[in-house]
């Protein structure tokens, strides 16, 4: 049964994505890239990967299409020009395809307990994570302290890619100083999505909170709970206005937190190293080795969450103010 | 299964290839930066194939006995990739509107053309 829906889902997933280049009205490219992220999302939940399904269910369907539509909103919805060298670029594309399909029949069977991907070092992180780290999932175990500086890295990479927004779409004009009638209104004239939105942003926000603090337990971890809350102060921007949004959470306190999250996260590090202990070591944190282990994530994910919104919500603002 | 699993590696291909094109055949900068997105989402699904277990069930230790579990480490590295991947495709997407407020076309040719002026 599940063999038959996973070939459903990548049917259509091809299918989707044929059409999204296929397609001239780049609005609608957005929306069927939506569809698709939705579609990966759940082909990873029956791969087994629950926190790679709901990060890309809330960061590819919602944020990333709230995203692309402002960005269509500041440019032009069509896409005027044909092709170029369409026959060279299919025949390049056709080619290099088929070869990686070729390569594919030499790829260990799907789900080999015995292929060198899963006898190298992941029974290892399996075996262990009970011993040293004590929480029930491996994968927030892995993220957050086994190759805690990987993930420090990647916050890095995501505070550097906020930076680097609002250096180029500037941090927005203050929305007070605006005049009344340019600033967006939202869809505050709407009955049926304010009722909705009223409704369901309070249990989107509960949501990203039990995901951001859950995450040793169940899938979840500060990256999914921070692209949840930020997805749910977006539908809140896109229902009340900009000006109610950035009055809930004003620019400044989107800086703050841009900054706060590297800036816990390095903390945690440094306070390893006063501690006694290696950067980013989290044992010596407590006097018993494991709790501070327990420690450490919890104030890490709490770094990433804290970032991950901050700056997803400021990258929103950035779009949505320029356009004004 | 044996179907499956190819079939698997088989959609990853042609995704990234589907990708792949939009990158080098489209001239619209949005639709490029749509078919990264693709191509991206393609070496997702090739990386949490690989990582999937016959009859495992995702890293987590519930206490229901599970014993076999999917490979966590694929999983850690798309899900730090993915928001990593959405931010810098928001930077992108920032050149590009600033490209078209400094040139009023988002089309590489249209561009070219202005540049050569």
């Amino acid at each position: 049964m599940i063999v038959i829906f996973g070939l459903f889902l990548l049917t259509l997933l091809v299918i989707t994505a044929i059409a999204i280049v296929r397609t001239n009205n780049l609005f609608v490219a957005v929306m069927l890239m939506g569809i698709a992220s939705l579609l990966i999302a759940a082909n990873f939940f029956l791969l087994d990967a629950a926190d790679v399904a709901l990060t890309e269910a809330a960061v590819g369907a919602g944020i990333s299409t709230v995203l692309f539509l402002s960005a269509l909103a500041l440019t032009s919805e069509r896409e005027r020009a044909k092709s170029s060298n369409r026959l060279l670029s299919f025949t390049v594309v056709a080619a290099a395809a088929l070869i990686i399909i070729y390569a594919t029949f030499d790829k260990p069977r799907f789900g080999d307990p015995e292929a060198p991907v899963q006898t190298h070092v992941a029974p290892w992180y399996l075996e262990k994570t009970p011993e040293y780290i004590d929480i029930p999932n491996v994968v927030t175990a892995v993220l957050g302290s086994f190759r805690g500086y990987d993930t420090l890295g990647e916050v890095f990479v995501v505070f550097t890619a906020g930076i680097g927004v609002l250096f180029l779409l500037g941090g927005g004009v203050a929305a007070g100083s605006l005049p009344q009638e340019k600033i967006n209104e939202g869809l505050r004239h709407h009955l049926i999505p304010r009722v909705v939105g009223r409704v369901l942003i309070p249990f989107i926000l509960l949501f990203g909170l039990y995901v951001q603090f859950h995450g040793e337990y169940g899938p979840g971890g500060g990256f999914q709970a921070g692209a949840i809350i930020a997805a749910s102060v977006i539908l809140f921007a896109l229902l009340e206005g900009e000006k109610r949004a950035l009055s809930v959470v004003p620019e400044r306190a989107l800086l703050g937190l841009i900054a706060c999250g590297p800036l816990l996260y390095g903390g945690v590090g440094l306070a390893g190293i006063v501690l006694g202990g290696n950067f980013l070591d989290y044992s010596v944190l407590s006097s018993d080795p494991v709790k501070g282990q327990q420690l450490g994530i919890l104030l890490i994910e709490a770094g990433v969450g804290l970032s991950v919104t901050g700056v997803l919500l400021a990258i929103f603002h950035a779009f949505a103010a320029r356009g004004r | 299964m044996e179907l499956l699993g190819l079939y698997h590696y088989w959609v990853f291909a042609i995704l990234l290839m589907i990708g792949f094109y939009a990158v080098i055949a489209k001239r619209n900068l949005v639709k490029k930066l749509i078919g990264l997105s693709l191509f991206q989402a393609a070496v997702f699904l090739l990386y949490i194939t690989m990582g999937k277990v016959d009859g495992g069930t995702a890293p987590i230790f519930s206490g229901d006995g599970a014993t076999v579990f999917s490979n966590p480490l694929p999983q850690v590295l798309i899900l730090t990739a993915i928001v990593v991947g959405i931010s810098t495709t928001a930077l992108g997407l920032g050149i590009v509107v600033r490209i078209k407020e400094e040139y009023g076309s988002i089309e590489e040719h249209e561009i070219q053309e202005t540049d050569k002026r």
